[in-house]
């Protein structure tokens, strides 16, 4: 099994040994033929439909705009409809810093997201609190309330670097197991139990 | 100076002095809004710039930064309780606008609360947060204050405290909405907000009612971070605050920093700073464009605006090695010399825009659609923009001529040419096209130094660890939203005692309220992107 991306090469990629693991994990657990191409299938159309939410909160979100604007244009992805209700979209991009006066509003935005959801954490502030990490208001990383998908540094992350990101997101989706099972990083007592 | 002196003596005779670039008075608590009345209307003191509250161990208090629109003169008035349990304070909120939020803020962080204000609720953190973080006591143990998931508790009634007529002292409970109102959230994730804010907003069918404001949602602390931090580390956060001035404010840190130490900055990083500056200026308001048509449903403006923003980033990245958090000035000069492509690319820059900003007009400005949701809307009158402390570029649209570039000039700002921006109307129409004629000013300004930065060097030579001398400083610089001031006051150590943050657009979200009052909802998305608030920077 190969995962594939129309803009990068495979060896392109810096990091690939995460997903071999993936693969590896995916295959153990032996899919028969049938679920296994139409996994295939539907997360071919799953990863080049990744629709954000638009969500920013500070330079982050600037960077973002630049990704919808014509130079970098991130239709070329499929990322280009940003929904303004979390219901509609796929994955929230936590761009800028997370107070703690903001936390329960991004954990709600977050439960709303209909699964399968994923959270990408661009910038520094997202990755761990950034230059705010001793702040007594700064959420030390967007880890500590949500579950992270993707991590994209930088202070605010270019465009490319943004792009690369999501990318990964999208091999992520590629070798998930979308019939019959759980790919979820939450789990479900969190949500449910109690 | 002295003058003002002289009069605020005869006046009240208890007043002391000390002298300064800025005169500062001290007078007691109960002495201070008589003469708060005496300054705005017998000294013409209209425009409240700032409250500094501040915590000096023994005592606590307020320093109050007043500006005369008549002739730019400016005084500060200090103001300090010895009650540590239970500090107040009298307002001033009742004479200018702007203390009401300013008032909110102190209260917020250093937990002094005001005589009469209407309103004492916190600003930026939760309702239910402990302590007052900027007081030097305050204990940061996060087992007092842990990442709370539940949402605060809606407060539509708020606490005051009020001095009756024989002096005693009440507390009082009042209104912000009654149960009979229908009341409407807006953000903080809300796409026309402009980042995370939040407006609870009071309907009649379509007709605004009130708009109350709720800030914080992006408070990083950055002024308490800032006290334990040297101050060549403390510039880093200026270009985190506003990040669409990002020159500017950096330019203010550096400009109140050099000032305390008296360092003369070479001509070329004076010549490159105003360059830099006014580039920075360009692609703000570009921005502002792009968002502002984008919010009235104009969705093609956001292409073109992006388009020709790009063109300075490049030029930014160039020289800075940045697009967005530059990190280039520094106290003393620059980090780096100017990349030899710059020139070029600026004068290309320059030569290509004005052309860009006729398609602009024939794409938006003349659209009958776009007029109509933008004249005789959001009116602000000129008295209310100066009690609301409503400066910058929506200042000028209600005719205040309040661009710090002209009052108190700066970097090369008293030897260029250039024009004030200043219309008389008042509406969302007058701001949008305020910023677009500044785009035109701009380029005039670069287009004046472009060919003539002199050779020499760049910064000056300053030490990694700097101290400055005792004292409290103030200085103030026209970044694109407004006047960014920074406050200082050193005590001679290595890092600030206390720096404070003063944000163009804090005044600008609390004029929201009398500008969208009795229009329709729909209206507040325009006033709202027609005044151009960056939430990061008023949170800091």
């Amino acid at each position: 099994m190969e995962v594939k991306i129309k803009s990068m090469k495979y060896e392109d990629f810096k990091d690939n040994e995460y997903i071999e693991h993936l693969i590896a994990e995916l295959k153990a657990a032996h899919t028969n033929v049938v679920v296994g191409c139409l996994d295939e299938l539907i997360n071919w159309g799953r990863s080049n439909s990744l629709w954000p939410l638009t969500f920013a909160t500070s330079c982050c979100g600037i960077e973002f705009m630049s990704l919808g604007a014509a130079r970098y244009d991130m239709a070329r992805f499929g990322f280009e409809v940003a929904r303004a209700s979390p219901r509609q979209a796929d994955f929230v991009m936590v761009a800028g810093t997370i107070v703690h006066r903001m936390a329960p509003v991004l954990k709600r935005l977050y439960d709303q997201l209909a699964e399968p959801k994923y959270v990408v954490a661009a910038g520094g502030c997202a990755v761990s609190g950034g230059p705010f990490r001793n702040s007594y208001h700064v959420l030390k990383g967007v880890e500590e309330i949500l579950p992270v998908d993707v991590y994209i540094p930088g202070c605010p992350p270019r465009p490319e670097a943004m792009f690369y990101g999501l990318m990964q997101l999208q091999r992520k989706v590629k070798v998930e197991k979308f019939f019959g099972g759980v790919n979820r990083q939450e789990k479900r007592e969190k949500v449910f139990g109690k | 100076m002295a003058n003002i002196q002289q009069e605020i003596s005869g006046f009240l005779p208890e007043a002391t002095f000390v002298e300064g670039a800025i005169l500062e008075v001290a007078v007691p608590d109960a002495k201070w809004h008589e003469l708060a009345l005496y300054l705005r209307d017998k000294l013409h003191f209209d425009y409240l710039v700032s409250i500094v509250g501040m915590d000096w161990g023994e005592t606590m208090g307020c320093i109050y930064y007043l500006t005369s629109t008549a002739d730019n003169s400016q005084v500060s008035v200090k103001v300090e309780t010895s009650d540590r349990e239970n500090p107040l304070l009298h307002t001033v909120s009742d004479l200018w606008k702007s203390a009401y939020l300013y008032e909110r803020e102190v209260y917020d962080f250093y937990g002094i609360r005001f005589i009469n204000h209407p309103d004492m609720r916190r600003l930026f953190l939760r309702n239910d947060w402990v302590g007052y973080p900027l007081r030097k006591d305050y204990n940061a143990d996060p087992a007092l204050n842990p990442i709370r998931l539940e949402h605060e508790a809606v407060d539509d009634v708020t606490h005051a405290i009020v001095e009756t007529e024989d002096g005693k002292l009440e507390e009082r409970t009042n209104t912000i909405f009654s149960p009979e109102e229908f009341v409407v959230n807006i953000g903080p994730q809300h796409p026309a907000t402009h980042g995370v804010l939040r407006l609870r907003t009071s309907l009649d069918g379509e007709i605004v009612k009130k708009v109350d404001v709720y800030c914080g949602y992006i408070h990083r602390g950055i002024e308490k971070l800032c006290e334990s931090l040297t101050y060549p580390q403390t510039l880093h956060f200026a270009d985190r605050l506003d990040y669409m001035s990002a020159q500017q404010n950096r330019h203010a840190v550096c400009l109140c920093i050099e000032d305390a130490l008296q360092i003369e900055v070479p001509m070329r990083a004076q010549y490159i700073r105003t360059i830099m500056d006014e580039l920075m200026r360009i692609s703000s308001h570009l921005l502002f464009w792009s968002t502002f048509c984008m919010d009235l449903g104009g969705t093609t403006a956001f292409f073109y605006g992006f388009r020709d923003r790009e063109k300075i980033l490049d030029i930014f990245e160039e020289t800075c090695g940045a697009r967005m958090t530059f990190n280039y000035y520094t106290i003393g000069g620059l980090m780096a010399d100017l990349h030899p492509d710059f020139q070029r690319k600026v004068k290309e820059f320059c030569a290509y825009l004005p052309a860009k900003l006729k398609e602009y007009h024939t794409l938006f400005t003349g659209n009958v659609i776009a007029q109509q949701r933008m004249k005789g809307v959001g009116l602000l009158s000129r008295e209310d923009a100066i009690s609301y402390g409503i400066a910058g570029p929506s200042g000028r649209a209600s005719g205040w001529a309040c661009d710090v570039r002209k009052n108190h000039p700066y970097a090369l700002y008293d030897k260029v040419e250039f024009n004030e921006v200043v219309r008389t109307e008042g509406d969302v129409f007058a701001r949008y096209m305020v910023r677009l004629d500044e785009i035109l000013e701009s380029i005039h300004i670069i287009e004046q130094l472009i060919d003539n930065i002199p050779e020499g060097d760049y910064a000056v030579k300053m030490k990694p660890i700097i101290k400055l001398p005792e004292g409290r400083y103030f200085r103030q610089v026209e970044a694109s939203r407004g006047p960014l001031g920074i406050f200082i006051e050193s005590h001679g150590d290595k890092n600030p005692y206390r720096l404070k943050i003063n944000s163009a657009c804090l005044p600008l979200v609390a004029g929201l309220d009398p500008m969208c009052r009795g229009g329709k909802i729909a209206d507040l998305i325009a006033i709202g992107g027609s005044l151009d608030y960056v939430i990061p920077d008023m949170d800091r």
